[in-house]
């Protein structure tokens, strides 16, 4: 189903306490979902991401967030997520509980909850203290071999939230370039949102593309430049330059709030959002 | 005019040890920098692989992020995540993984997740990533850091990523199938394990460094190898086409992006 707005879509889709994973590896990240989560001022949120980049950094440090499921917290190539290190160092802007997990691990247990099995399993997390600092890694004996291995339970998202480049009309999804482990977040939720570059009458033809199908996807949102400054492949670049200021503005409360109170607070929706970019530029 | 820095150094030392045709997991930073620096002069078809899932990739610049653009659209192919991890990593397909962290002890192990206690630390570190199935799998790993004795340490904060655990054959006894380090290239030169012990020892250094730097680097009492080789200094091609290569990247990073309409 195509929704006129994402207002309207995580209005209806997003409940405050709700688990939520909002994917894509770096590419097709989705900021405009996550900021329209923002300003509708969700809260205890269990948040899932592999990598939480800018956008969970961000919604730490407005306070959307009880909890967090990760496998790799830094500012990619650039260094920390200051929110992401305050929450975690010093409990601002409230306590965030901490569910760390390796990317081996985490991709494991979307794949499990994308195939509705209990936990994922992986020759995994050997040697680590991780299996001490996080009660949910276990292990399981192959009943063949007896050899243990690593078991993480199966991640199964209220929601999981993702930007592509297209959808048809019908609802079906393309994602072409780095896809991540996007389709198996997806494949496990609930509900699935997807955020698109543009919607277009019949999908180019790509029979190895990743394709959700149009019974899999909740809702579709036509949002141009929807993940920005994180990019689209073929539609716009990431914004290196912006991941680098991000450094500088938000390493200090008062900088990070001054910027998310003009630019996402002050904006209604991800349009007036860029176009607030553009002017400060 | 030819003189070159340690962190130059670092990144050729790592470079000369990758060989034509290996299958490399590649980290962001240094380690990306001397396997791009490999694939530009000595080995050609080496196969550069991001955790990101892009496979074969040839960048020409280098990447900011293990997910740039970049680096798909000149990839051979990409692949989900999760075959990444399964298919190519866990299944021993990668000959060698490069590695990172904040501390390192001296059996290899790294710190890449706190410093201070877990639950209450006093700074946050990006944490695993792929690090620890890498450091397991891997059929040998290759370590990139610049020596302080708070960064090569006596006993880690936390340990993120398995090396040789608690010595001697700890290793083989943990379930890991890959080699563990190999070795660990600072900015003094290279550490390597003891055959046995699997201690790290200095094995080899810069020219220009010595063992008494070398030692004050280390938190650890550092012992030397067997044999302490001088390496060379950076050829000039070899320089010529690691600035080259640098030079391309600040370019592109600093092209403006426009925000899209």
């Amino acid at each position: 189903m195509i929704l006129p707005s994402l207002a309207q879509a995580i209005a209806s889709h997003v409940k405050d306490g709700d688990c939520i994973a909002l994917e894509g590896f770096t590419h097709l990240i989705p900021f405009a979902a996550g900021h329209e989560i923002i300003r509708q001022g969700r809260r205890d949120l269990h948040l899932v991401r592999m990598t939480p980049d800018l956008i969970y950094d961000q919604m730490i440090g407005i306070g959307c967030a009880r909890r967090l499921t990760f496998s790799w917290g830094g500012n990619p190539g650039v260094g920390s997520l200051h929110r992401l290190r305050d929450a975690v160092e010093h409990g601002w802007p409230g306590p965030l509980q901490l569910d760390e997990h390796t990317h081996a691990g985490l991709a494991a247990a979307y794949c499990a909850g994308a195939a509705r099995l209990p936990f994922g399993m992986l020759r995994g997390y050997i040697g680590t203290d991780l299996t001490t600092a996080n009660p949910r890694i276990g292990s399981v004996q192959c009943p063949f071999t007896g050899e243990r291995l690593a078991a993480v339970p199966a991640i199964n998202p209220d929601v999981t939230i993702l930007h592509a480049q297209r959808a048809d009309r019908a609802g079906n999804v393309a994602l072409t370039g780095i896809v991540g482990a996007q389709r198996e977040a997806a494949l496990a939720a609930r509900t699935v949102l997807v955020t698109v570059e543009e919607v277009v009458d019949a999908l180019p033809p790509a029979m190895n593309s990743i394709v959700l199908p149009h019974w899999i996807v909740t809702a579709v949102v036509h949002c141009p430049g929807g993940a920005y400054p994180a990019y689209a492949q073929g539609f716009y670049a990431r914004d290196n330059a912006f991941y680098q200021r991000w450094d500088v503005i938000s390493r200090e409360r008062a900088s990070f709030r001054a910027w998310m109170d003009r630019h996402v607070l002050g904006s209604t929706d991800h349009r007036a959002f860029l176009a607030s970019l553009r002017a400060a530029a | 005019m030819n003189a070159w820095t340690r962190e130059e150094m670092m990144t050729v030392a790592a470079a000369r040890l990758l060989w034509d045709r290996c299958v490399c997991f590649v980290g962001i930073g240094l380690p990306s920098a001397a396997c791009n620096l490999a694939r530009l002069t000595h080995a050609p078809e080496i196969v550069l692989i991001y955790e990101s899932g892009t496979i074969g990739t040839r960048p020409d610049v280098l990447p900011l992020s293990i997910g740039d653009g970049e680096l798909a659209e000149t990839a051979a192919c990409v692949v989900p995540l999760p075959e990444i991890f399964s298919y190519y990593l866990q299944a021993g397909r990668v000959d060698v993984g490069f590695l990172g962290a904040a501390q390192l002890d001296r059996f290899g192990n790294l710190n890449s997740t706190v410093i201070g206690p877990y639950d209450a630390p006093t700074t946050r570190l990006p944490g695993a990533g792929g690090a620890p199935e890498i450091a397991a799998h891997a059929i040998q790993t290759f370590v990139m850091l610049k020596a302080t004795p708070r960064s090569c340490v006596e006993a880690l904060d936390f340990r993120t990523s398995a090396g040789f655990l608690d010595g001697g054959d700890a290793r083989e006894r943990s379930g890991a199938r890959g080699g563990g380090p190999r070795s660990v290239i600072t900015d003094f030169g290279v550490l390597a394990p003891h055959p046995q012990t699997r201690e790290l020892q200095l094995t080899a250094l810069f020219a220009g460094a010595t063992v008494d730097e070398a030692r004050a680097a280390v938190g650890w009492p550092l012992l030397p190898g067997p044999a302490i080789e001088i390496l060379p200094a950076p050829t000039i091609s070899e320089l010529h086409a690691l600035r080259a290569l640098h030079s391309h990247t600040r370019e592109a990073h600093s092209r403006p992006v426009h925000v899209p309409a």
